[in-house]
C-alpha cells in the first residue's frame, strides 16, 4: 500500500510531513524527527496555558462539526475529585473520509503525543482511543506505538519525571457508523450499544462513565503538537481568520488522482478537483460533488468556485464536514448516487428515533423505486415531506445527514429526477 | 505483536479479531470456554484493569471471543455475561448491534466488498458481483468447501482507493473486477 502521489500545491510540511516514511512509525524514528518535543514543552506549561495557545491558534475540530478545539477544552470543569477523560474519535466512517487512517498508520506517535498534550490541558487521567474495528493494520501499528510509548515513559505515571501522568487505552469498535457520533461512542465504550443520547448534558459535564469528558478527532489531536512547537501565530499563517491552518483533504470518486492531500484551507474547490486531483476522466465534465463527505449538501458544476474554508463552503450552501469531496462526473446517475447514500444512513440508523429509523428507510425505498423505473411525480413531494419531518427532531444528526444531500439534490437536479420518473430510467447518463 | 513483546494492558482489548490468515482453518471449538485457560484469564484481567466498570470490558471481550473462534457463539456470550455481571440477553443485544461480530462461522476467507458511494462510483457493485460469481456463492453465504464468505460492507474508510475490499484482516485497494480471479488465486 503506497501513499498516494503528491502535488506541488500541497502543504506537505506540516501534518502529513512524515507520511510515507516507514521509520517515522517507530519511536526512535519519531524522536529523530523531533517527536515528543512538544510534549516536553507541554509538561512545563500550566494546563490553562495549553488551552489558551490552542484557542489562539484557532484550530477547529476535524471530526466534521468544526468546533474550535481550545474553546471545547475550556468547557471542562475545574479538576476536582472526579476523573476527567479524553476520548479520541478514531472511528472514521463518514463515506468519503479516509484521513485518520493515514495519520494513524504513518504517524501513530504524533497522535499519542497529541493525546497526552490534550489530556494535560483538560487534566484527564485516562485517554481512550476508539478505533473502528475494520482498521486492523492501523490497530497493529498503533498498539506497537502505544506499547513503546509506555516503555519510554511518554505514557503512564510520572511522564518524563514531571510528576504528572496519564494512561491511554486503545479501544476497538465493531462496525457501526453511529459509534462515530460522540455520545454514541461514549455509550459504546461504557455500555456496549453505540446509542447516542440527548445533549445537554454535554460530554464536558457528563461524559464517559458520567464524568467530564472531551471528545476529539484524530486529525484534531494530531494537529496539536505542531501548534505547541511553533506557536499560535505560526499556525495562523495558513488559511483564513476563521479557518486557520491546513487540512487533510480526502478526494474520491471520479478523479484522475484521488487520495489524501494536505492543503492550506481556502483553496477554491475547483482547484482541488482539477489541479490537485487532475480532474475527472478525459472527455467528461463534473456533474456534482459532495464537498465534505456524503452527509454534506451536494454542489453542482456551477458552484465549485467556492473557497474551501468552513465559512466558504457554508456560504456556498454546503459544509466543509470532513473535507472529503466525492466527485461525480457525467456518467453518474444522481438518483442512484442518492439512493446509495440514503441506503447507508438507513442501514446505520441506531433506531432510537422514529423519524430517523422510519424516515431513512422510506427515503431509501422511494429512491430505489424511482431508480428502478416505478416512480411517480408525487414521490418527489413525499421526499420533501420526509426531509422536513426528519430535520431537527432527532437525538443526533444522523437523520439530517440524509436530508442535507437529498434535499439539495432534489433542488438542484430536479430535472434528472423528473426525467427518471417520466422515462422509467436514467436519461442523464445515456 | 503479542509474539514479540508481552501484551501491554493498554492494548490488550485491542487485538485484531478478524481471522488472520495465519490462524489456520481450525479455530478453537465453539464451546471451549474462553476464560478457563491461562491465556483467557490473563486477557480478561488485563482488559478489566483499564476500565472503572466491568461492563466497559464488553466489546473487548466480544472481540476476544471472535479472535479465538472466528465468530461469537451463544455460549461465548453467556460466559462473557457471567464475567461482567450482565445478562446473556444484554450481551446478545450488544453483539447484534454491530456488523463485525459473526453470528455464525464464516469461511476461511471472509471477503467484504465496499459498495458505498465512492466505491460504487468506481464499480464496487461489479467487483462484488465478480467475487460472488467466482466463488459461486450468494451474499453472506459460505461456499461448500468452507473457503469463502462474500459480503457487501459499508464504507471501509479508504475511499480514495476504490474499490476497497477487506479479506479477513487485510485491505485490498483499487480492486477492479478483472483483478478478482488473481486475488482469489493468491489466497489459496
Ligand atoms: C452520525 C455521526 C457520525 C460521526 N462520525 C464521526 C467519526 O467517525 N469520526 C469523528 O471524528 N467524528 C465523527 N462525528 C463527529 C463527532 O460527533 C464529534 O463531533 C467529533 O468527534 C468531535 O471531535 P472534534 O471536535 O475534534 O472534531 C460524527 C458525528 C455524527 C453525528
Ligand atoms: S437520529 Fe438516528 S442514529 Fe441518531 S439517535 Fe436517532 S435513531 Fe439513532
Ligand atoms: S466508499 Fe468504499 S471505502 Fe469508503
Amino acid at each position: 500500500m503506497a501513499f498516494p502521489e503528491t502535488h506541488e500545491r500541497e502543504t506537505r510540511t506540516l501534518l502529513s510531513r512524515h507520511m510515507g516514511e516507514e521509520e517515522a512509525r517507530t519511536l526512535d524514528g519519531w524522536r529523530e524527527r523531533g517527536g515528543y518535543g512538544a510534549l516536553e514543552k507541554a509538561l512545563e506549561m500550566e494546563p490553562d496555558e495549553i488551552v489558551t495557545t490552542v484557542k489562539e491558534s484557532g484550530l477547529r475540530g476535524r471530526g466534521g462539526a468544526g468546533f474550535p478545539t481550545g474553546v471545547k477544552w475550556s468547557f471542562m470543569p475545574e479538576k476536582g475529585d472526579d476523573p476527567h477523560y479524553l476520548a479520541c474519535n478514531a472511528d472514521e466512517s463518514e463515506p468519503g473520509a479516509f484521513k485518520d487512517r493515514e495519520l494513524m498508520r504513518w504517524t501513530p506517535h504524533l497522535l499519542i503525543e497529541g493525546c497526552v498534550i490534550a489530556a494535560r490541558a483538560i487534566q484527564a487521567e485516562h485517554v481512550y482511543v476508539y478505533v473502528r474495528g475494520e482498521f486492523f493494520e492501523v490497530i497493529r501499528i498503533l498498539n506497537r506505538a502505544v506499547t513503546d510509548a509506555y516503555e519510554a515513559g511518554y505514557l503512564g505515571e510520572d511522564i518524563l519525571g514531571s510528576g504528572w501522568g496519564c494512561d491511554l487505552t486503545v479501544h476497538v469498535g465493531a462496525g457501526a457508523y453511529i459509534a462515530g457520533e460522540e455520545t454514541g461512542m461514549l455509550s459504546s465504550i461504557a455500555d456496549g450499544r453505540a446509542e447516542p443520547r440527548i445533549k445537554p448534558p454535554f460530554p464536558a459535564q457528563s461524559g464517559l462513565f458520567g464524568d467530564p469528558t472531551t471528545v476529539n478527532n484524530v486529525e484534531t489531536l494530531s494537529s496539536v503538537p505542531m501548534i505547541l512547537d511553533n506557536g499560535a501565530d505560526w499556525y495562523r499563517q495558513w488559511g483564513s481568520d476563521d479557518s486557520p491552518g491546513t487540512k487533510l483533504w480526502c478526494c474520491s470518486g471520479h478523479l484522475n488522482r484521488p487520495g489524501n492531500y494536505e492543503l492550506e484551507l481556502g483553496m477554491p474547490l475547483k482547484d482541488i478537483i482539477h489541479d490537485v486531483c487532475g480532474g475527472v476522466p478525459e472527455g467528461r465534465q463534473v456533474r456534482a460533488v459532495f464537498p465534505g463527505g456524503s452527509s454534506t449538501p451536494i454542489l453542482s458544476r456551477d458552484e465549485l468556485d467556492c473557497e474551501t474554508t468552513y465559512e466558504g463552503l457554508s456560504e456556498a450552501g454546503s459544509a466543509l464536514g470532513t473535507a472529503s469531496p466525492i466527485v461525480m462526473d457525467e456518467s453518474t446517475c444522481i438518483v442512484r448516487a442518492m439512493r446509495r447514500v440514503a441506503h447507508f444512513y438507513a442501514h446505520e440508523s441506531c433506531g432510537q428515533c422514529v423519524q430517523c429509523r422510519e424516515g431513512t428507510a422510506w427515503v431509501t425505498k422511494i429512491l430505489e423505486r424511482i431508480e428502478r423505473g416505478g416512480g411517480e411525480m408525487e414521490d418527489l413531494d413525499t421526499l420533501y415531506d420526509l426531509c422536513e419531518q426528519m430535520t431537527g427532531k432527532t437525538i443526533c444528526v444522523l437523520a439530517d445527514s440524509v436530508v442535507f444531500p437529498l434535499e439539495s439534490s432534489l433542488d438542484k437536479f430536479r430535472d434528472e429526477y423528473e426525467a427518471h420518473i417520466k422515462h422509467d430510467r436514467c436519461t442523464a447518463t445515456a | 505483536m503479542s509474539d514479540e513483546v508481552e501484551l501491554h494492558p493498554a492494548v490488550a482489548g485491542a487485538q485484531p479479531y478478524m481471522r488472520a490468515e495465519t490462524q489456520g482453518e481450525n479455530s478453537a471449538p465453539e464451546d471451549a470456554p474462553l476464560f478457563d485457560d491461562g491465556a483467557g484469564r490473563e486477557r480478561l484481567e488485563k482488559v478489566l484493569s483499564r476500565y472503572p466498570t466491568r461492563r466497559a470490558a464488553l466489546l473487548p471481550l466480544l472481540n476476544y471471543a471472535q479472535e479465538r473462534n472466528g465468530w461469537v457463539s451463544r455460549p461465548a456470550m453467556k460466559e462473557i455475561a457471567g464475567e461482567l455481571d450482565l445478562t446473556p440477553a444484554y450481551v446478545h443485544s450488544v453483539a447484534t448491534f454491530y456488523t463485525m461480530y459473526n453470528q455464525r462461522p464464516v469461511g476461511k476467507y471472509l471477503i467484504q466488498v465496499c459498495t458505498n458511494i465512492s466505491c460504487d462510483l468506481c464499480g464496487g457493485e461489479e467487483v462484488l458481483e465478480r467475487f460472488l460469481e467466482e466463488t459461486g456463492t450468494r451474499p453472506g453465504e459460505t461456499s461448500e468447501d468452507g473457503l469463502y464468505t462474500v459480503m457487501e460492507v459499508e464504507c471501509l474508510g479508504a475511499c480514495g482507493f476504490a474499490t476497497v475490499v477487506q479479506v479477513n484482516d487485510e485491505y485490498y485497494e483499487d480492486v477492479t473486477p478483472e483483478r478478482v480471479p488473481e486475488i482469489l488465486d493468491e489466497l489459496d
